[in-house]
C-alpha cells in the first residue's frame, strides 16, 4: 500500500479544514513536500483547494520548485480544465493529474488526456458525500456542489473513459481524523478495476486496521492532517500498511 | 561533469529525469536532436503512456535511428519504463506493435493464475527487485547497492517476462514474475522509474553516470 501525502494548497500555502470547510494555513508546500519526501513518503498530491482561476501559475511554480528536491511521483489536482492545463502541469514536473470538475463537465477530457499522455497519467478524483438513502453522491468544488452522479456509477464511467487510478475522498470524513468511510471504500473497492487511493479521515492506526476487514486493501491512502499536525510520520504509516498487507497476504 | 543526453520525443516527465540526473552530479542535456544526443557520454531514454504512441513519436522525430546509432556506437543507454519496452522486438499492448528490436523478446500483458487475488491495472506500486547473478558489466554496476529493503516505483500494465534471456533483475506483481531490469551490451533498462524511486532510485542513477 502506498502512503501518499496530500497537500491541499491555497495560493502559496498548505491549508487544511474539516470536511473541506474552515480552511487554515498550516505551512509552505515546497517545504512540506521536501520534509515528507525525506521522511520516506511514497508520493505527493498537490491539490489546489480553491481551483484558483486567476492564479494557476502559482501552483505550477510550487510544483517546479518542489520537484527539484523531491524524487517520487507527484500528482497535481484542482481546477485543471483542458488538455493545455494538463500539459502545463506535466511540464512543471507532475507525473499525474487528478481531475474532478472538468471530468464531470466534460468526460471526453479524460479520454483525451489518456490518449495523449497515457492512462497512468490521469487520476479520476471523486469527492463522495453520503446521502440520506445510504448511497453516495459525487460532489465538486470541495464538496460544496452536488453533481447528481451516483458515486458507483461515476466510478464505472471514469474507468470506461480511461482513468488509470481513482482518488476517492470522503467529504464527510475529510479532516475529521475520525477514520475513513469504510462502507464507501468497500462499495467502490468491490467494483473498481483500477488502483484505488483512499482519502479523507485518517487519524489513528485503528482506522487503517478497519480496512483489513474488506476483501482487498486500498492500493494507496492519501493523508493530510495527521502528517501536518505531527500525529504520525510517513514511516509509521508505511510500517502499519506493510503489516496489514502481510496479514492480508497470509490470509 | 558527465553530460547525459535525455531523449526528448515529447513523451514523459523529462524535468524529473533532468532534476534527478543533476542531483546525482551529472549534466543533463534534454534534446530531440540526434547529433546533440550522440555527442553525450550517456543517454537516458524515458517514456510513459502507450507503446504505439511512444514508438510513433520517436519515429516522427527520427530518433529511432538515433537510438540504434547509439547502440552501434556503444554509448551507454538507460531505458526507463516505456523507454525500456520500446527497445524490445514487439509489444502486445492494444494489438501487436513493432519496437526497436535492440533487445530480443516481447512485451506482454499480465495473466495471473486463475483464482488469484483480483488484480488491478496498471500496476502502480513500490516493489522490491531481485538482481540476478548474471547481471554483470553495465548492469552489475547499475544494480550495485540494491538490497532486499530497496523499493522502486512501478507504473505499467504490460511487462517483459522474467525468463527473457536479457532480464537482469526481476519483480513480482499478482504472483507473476516479470523483468524489472534488462541489459544487453551497452544498453540497460528498467521497468520502474529510478528518477521517481527516492534515494534507492537516485543511487541507481548515480551508478549509471559514474
Amino acid at each position: 500500500m502506498r502512503v501518499i501525502a496530500r497537500l491541499d494548497v491555497k495560493n502559496e500555502w498548505v491549508i487544511k479544514g474539516i470536511q473541506m470547510e474552515g480552511l487554515r494555513k498550516v505551512g509552505d508546500p515546497v517545504e512540506f513536500a521536501k520534509q515528507y519526501y525525506d521522511a520516506g513518503v511514497h508520493e505527493i498530491i498537490f491539490m489546489d483547494a480553491v481551483a484558483s482561476l486567476y492564479d494557476r501559475n502559482t501552483l505550477f511554480h510550487i510544483i517546479e520548485a518542489a520537484c527539484e528536491n523531491v524524487f517520487i511521483p507527484i500528482i497535481i489536482g484542482g481546477g485543471l480544465r483542458s488538455l493545455e492545463d494538463v500539459s502545463s502541469a506535466l511540464l512543471a514536473g507532475a507525473d499525474k493529474v487528478a481531475i474532478n470538475t472538468a471530468a464531470v463537465n466534460n468526460l471526453s477530457l479524460v479520454s483525451q488526456v489518456a490518449g495523449r499522455f497515457g492512462s497512468q497519467c490521469i487520476v479520476g478524483s471523486i469527492e463522495a458525500k453520503r446521502q440520506s438513502d445510504g448511497s453516495w453522491q459525487a460532489y465538486v468544488d470541495n464538496g460544496r456542489e452536488p453533481t447528481g452522479l451516483n458515486v458507483l456509477d461515476w466510478v464505472r464511467e471514469l474507468e470506461a473513459a480511461g482513468v488509470g487510478e481513482i482518488l476517492l475522498t470522503s467529504v464527510d470524513q475529510d479532516g475529521t481524523k475520525r477514520g475513513f468511510d469504510v462502507e464507501l471504500f468497500a462499495a467502490v473497492n468491490a467494483i473498481t478495476t483500477r488502483p484505488l487511493i483512499l482519502s479523507g479521515g485518517y487519524g489513528a492506526p485503528e482506522h487503517l486496521r478497519a480496512l483489513s476487514a474488506c476483501s482487498q486493501l486500498p492500493n494507496a491512502i492519501a493523508v493530510g492532517s495527521v502528517l501536518h499536525y505531527n500525529r504520525a510520520t510517513p514511516a509509521d504509516l508505511i510500517a502499519l500498511a506493510e503489516g496489514l498487507e502481510g496479514v492480508a497476504l497470509a490470509a | 561533469m558527465m553530460r547525459v543526453g535525455v531523449i526528448d520525443y515529447g513523451v514523459g516527465n523529462l524535468r524529473s529525469v533532468a532534476n534527478a540526473l543533476r542531483h546525482v552530479g551529472a549534466e543533463p542535456v534534454v534534446s530531440g536532436d540526434a547529433e546533440t544526443l550522440l555527442a553525450c557520454e550517456r543517454l537516458v531514454f524515458p517514456g510513459v503512456g502507450a507503446f504505439a504512441y511512444g514508438r510513433d513519436a520517436l519515429a516522427a522525430k527520427g530518433l529511432d535511428r538515433m537510438v540504434r546509432e547509439a547502440a552501434d556506437q556503444e554509448i551507454p543507454l538507460l531505458g526507463i519504463c516505456v523507454g525500456m519496452q520500446l527497445l524490445f522486438d514487439r509489444s502486445h499492448e492494444f494489438g501487436e506493435h513493432e519496437g526497436l528490436g535492440l533487445i530480443p523478446g516481447d512485451i506482454d500483458a499480465f495473466s495471473p493464475d486463475e483464482g488469484a487475488h483480483p488484480f488491478r491495472l496498471p500496476n502502480v506500486n513500490w516493489l522490491p527487485i531481485a538482481p540476478m547473478p548474471k547481471a554483470d558489466g553495465l548492469a552489475g554496476r547499475l544494480l550495485e547497492g540494491v538490497t532486499e529493503h530497496s523499493r522502486f516505483y512501478f507504473v505499467h500494465s504490460y511487462h517483459a517476462p522474467s525468463n527473457n534471456p536479457f532480464a537482469v533483475a526481476s519483480a513480482q506483481y499478482v504472483g507473476q514474475p516479470f523483468a524489472a531490469a534488462v541489459a544487453k551490451g551497452s544498453i540497460v533498462a528498467t521497468q520502474f522509474h529510478p528518477e521517481k524511486s527516492g534515494p534507492d532510485g537516485l543511487k541507481m542513477l548515480k551508478n549509471f553516470v559514474n
